[in-house]
């Protein structure tokens, strides 16, 4: 385990130089609408090392992208409230002045949107885009440094002839490329954090393997930490070192890779892992949907915000999940493994109820 | 655990299904999947089981007749010169040549990367496209020769369910005038019975019948995929396409969709082709398995066979290019086979195999001969020169013997191919084996 999310304590202790790149903590975005106050992400904790990647999990409106574009400073600042403290590289982030903040953002953090297409300019050449960044962040150096730079990062992420495509239009680029140029364009000025928003969910598995080679890679060798955030869990398996799992705004589970997909011990993370059905399982595997549809914000529910899905909540004595917001607590095993819920002891429950039906086979292997 | 009470209630498919027969019309049963009705979950105390919740994998019925048998199907879209005279100057091969049957109430799959022509497949079948050449028959007509007009009375039959629900569903009409519409075009139900029919469909499929008046943007992704469903069956059709159904959805609500898809297969027999890429998805729906790869079926079989010993090499790659939840107990990635640059331009597609330019095992005679897409198992066809299981290709191409050529692909002089059984649709008895290079049966 390399990165816990940081108590109150530890953190005032802790030299910023040498701690984690990335320091996000109880963070509270929240946005005034015509219905009142919606408040997309509260009380997230995490931190990141340089080297280590952290994949964020959930479903739309979970507050994932929210978080990470309140790291970017990409919010609105006359209409998000955020609240809390997030550090990269010991610099506060949370206040800082548009100015500051675009010396940052570009040059040591980076972030990689989803659709390339619209995420690049489309008047634009694609060297010419690349290039504006290049220059922006390093005022003295002229244009050909920066094309020579452009052309050099464009063979770096694997697009052939980089001398001659740096002269084309995003649309004469396939979706594998142009999310090679969006990741050259990030890279352009080696950031030591680099946020990759669903970077490969529209692309085809053939492709997504290649583009989550380059990411890897690329980390390897720029030794940046890196945050993805996809919805997809083999992705996850495959990427990332830590996992935190949010569901309305919240953090419900958060651990290393191998605990929250092995042993996870939140109901939302088993029915995550129940409603997709993998390659490799055994055919009598069940798909077990979770019921419902994803809270609104803007009424949240009371006590655990996942409790009209939770097909469990009756294993909790009283009323205790419909009235009360669980605290993140250790998990059972392994200090750094928390989670989210009333349960008191959902790892037997998830052992008897939910493994038997999600993958058979695993649970022969274990007798 | 508390039970909930409605759950017993539920109607049993084989009940449903007997009495519609009795009365001699096709009807559609109300109270079908009560667990997955989206309305009904919050706060109100009900619970589920785990299991009654579930569904396993669909399940293959080697003995179905074929719904719909598509042979050689292909559709060329001319590509224009620009300028005022726009001259033809070629041809994107979409679909170029391809056979296959859906079973009576079961499911094919078809999987292959973007572009490799597989949502045309599908449009082709509904007649949203007229094909270039080939067959499509179902119930003794052969939807590709069918004029519009002769053609009406059949789309009842095969109907098509988008991919994207945001787009799909007219947002200025209310529910009710969406699945209603079908009804009316084909004028099956006297006007007055239509809203009750539009109720009877919206409870199939999980949504509350009284929200018929209201508009698609008030509803949610899965709901409005629910109401897409609902409007493909309206006419109770026997073949539905499935164009990606669930790849616009959010993770938790794909699964509550398929398991749907799954109730009304089981509930009114119905056909599917399901396209989708991805294959986990698919291995989950569908007990057949078809893969395209550039306008061609370079793979099919069971599950089984196309999952756990695929024989072409792109399957193979495609295969272990999908990430692994599994994999986090081992950590790191997981060892794969790597496909480099992107599909070929199917204006001018590779001679012979159009996969062997992205190939590893690819030789002379792949650019020379294009590999027929020859039986080899009970229900398995490959089309590659060099098939074999994951680390077993053979050294020699297989196919030398049946198409007449030597090893580097040129003809021999005297030599009789024999590609019989080469291009039916369906599966024959027997199939040519490729250690004993015999032909073998049961």
């Amino acid at each position: 385990m390399t990165s816990v999310p940081m108590t109150q304590s530890a953190v005032s202790e802790g030299s910023a130089s040498e701690g984690p790149l990335l320091v996000v903590e109880d963070l509270k975005v929240t946005f005034p609408t015509e219905d009142g106050p919606v408040t997309a992400v509260s009380g997230l904790s995490y931190s990141v090392e340089r080297g280590k990647t952290l994949g964020i999990v959930g479903e739309s409106g979970s507050g994932k992208s929210v978080s990470s574009m309140a790291v970017m400073g990409l919010h609105d600042a006359k209409s998000a409230q955020i609240s809390g403290s997030i550090r990269v590289g010991g610099t506060e982030v949370v206040g800082l002045g548009e100015s500051k903040m675009r010396a940052l953002r570009g040059n040591s953090m980076a972030m990689i949107f989803q659709d390339a297409l619209a995420a690049l300019h489309p008047f634009y050449k694609i060297g010419k885009q690349l290039e504006e960044a290049y220059l922006v962040h390093h005022s003295s150096a002229s244009k050909r440094d920066a094309r020579r730079k452009a052309i050099e990062m464009l063979d770096r992420v694997g697009i052939p002839q980089p001398d001659r495509r740096v002269d084309d239009y995003p649309h004469q680029f396939s979706g594998g490329m142009r999310q090679r140029a969006m990741i050259a364009m990030g890279l352009i000025n080696d950031p030591s954090l680099l946020i990759a928003d669903e970077p490969t969910t529209a692309l085809d598995v053939t492709v997504q393997a290649q583009i989550l080679d380059l990411l890897q890679d690329l980390q390897r060798e720029f030794n940046s930490a890196v945050i993805i955030i996809t919805h997809d869990l083999g992705v996850i398996a495959e990427m990332a070192d830590d996992v935190l799992v949010m569901y309305a705004g919240r953090c419900v589970e958060y651990g290393t890779v191998k605990q929250i997909l092995t042993a996870p011990e939140m109901p939302y993370t088993w029915g995550l892992l129940s409603s997709v059905p993998d390659v490799l399982a055994s055919t009598d595997a069940r798909l077990i949907p979770i019921p419902g549809n994803p809270p609104s914000l803007l009424r949240p529910p009371s006590g655990c915000s996942f409790h009209p899905r939770c097909v469990h909540s009756d294993k909790v004595p009283g009323d205790l999940c419909r009235t009360e917001l669980p605290p993140l607590l250790p998990a059972s095993v392994g200090a750094a493994h928390l989670r989210r819920c009333h349960l008191a002891d959902p790892s037997a429950v998830y052992q008897s109820e939910v493994l038997p039906e999600i993958a058979p086979d695993l649970v022969e292997e274990t007798r | 655990m508390t039970q909930d009470p409605n759950a017993d209630a539920q109607v049993a498919p084989t009940e449903v299904g007997a009495n519609a027969a009795e009365s001699g019309e096709r009807q559609l049963a109300p109270e079908v999947s009560d667990a997955y009705s989206s309305h009904e979950v919050p706060g109100s105390g009900r619970h589920h089981s785990v299991s009654e919740l579930g569904h396993a994998a669909s399940t293959l019925d080697p003995d179905a007749p074929a719904v719909l048998t598509v042979d050689n199907l292909k559709m060329y879209f001319p590509v224009r010169s620009s300028g005022v005279v726009r001259r033809t100057i070629g041809h994107v091969q979409a679909v170029d040549g391809i056979s296959f049957e859906v079973p009576k109430g079961g499911s094919l799959g078809l999987v292959g990367e973007s572009g490799c022509g597989k949502s045309t497949t599908g449009r082709l079948i509904t007649r949203l496209y007229k094909p270039t050449g080939g067959s499509m028959m179902f119930e003794g007509n052969d939807l590709a020769k069918l004029s519009n007009k002769e053609m009406k009375p059949l789309r009842r039959d095969v109907q098509m369910i988008f991919q994207d629900p945001y787009t799909s569903l007219n947002p200025r009409h209310t529910v009710g005038t969406i699945v209603g519409a079908p009804l009316e075009v084909h004028k099956i139900v006297p006007k007055n019975q239509v809203l009750s029919r539009v109720q009877e469909l919206l409870e199939v499929v999980g949504l509350n019948p009284e929200h018929y008046n209201r508009y698609p943007n008030e509803f949610s992704g899965g709901q409005r995929q629910r109401i897409g469903i609902a409007r493909a069956l309206t006419l109770n059709p026997k073949v539905l396409v499935a164009d990606e159904p669930v790849s616009a959805l959010d993770v938790s609500i794909q699964a509550q969709v398929v398991n749907l898809l799954q109730d009304i297969q089981r509930e009114f027999d119905v056909a599917f082709l399901f396209i989708a890429h991805d294959l986990a998805i698919v291995r989950h729906f569908c007990p057949e398995i078809a893969v395209m790869y550039l306008g061609k079926i370079v793979e099919i079989g069971d599950r089984e066979t196309i999952y756990s010993r695929p024989h072409h090499p792109y399957t193979q790659a495609l295969l272990s290019a999908v990430p692994d939840v599994k994999q986090a107990a081992v950590g790191g990635r997981r060892e794969r086979i790597r496909l480099e640059g992107d599909v070929p331009s199917p204006i001018n597609p590779p001679s012979g195999c159009r996969f062997r330019t992205r190939c590893q095992f690819a030789q002379e005679i792949c650019a020379k001969v294009e590999p027929p897409l020859l039986q080899i198992g009970k229900r398995h066809k490959v089309a590659c020169h060099f098939a074999g299981e994951l680390g077993a290709h053979p050294a020699a191409p297989v196919t030398t013997d049946l198409l007449g050529v030597d090893d580097q692909g040129s003809p021999v002089p005297g030599a009789t191919p024999s590609n019989t059984q080469l291009t039916i649709p369906g599966y024959e008895k027997t199939w040519y084996d490729l250690h004993t290079k015999q032909t073998t049966g049961v």
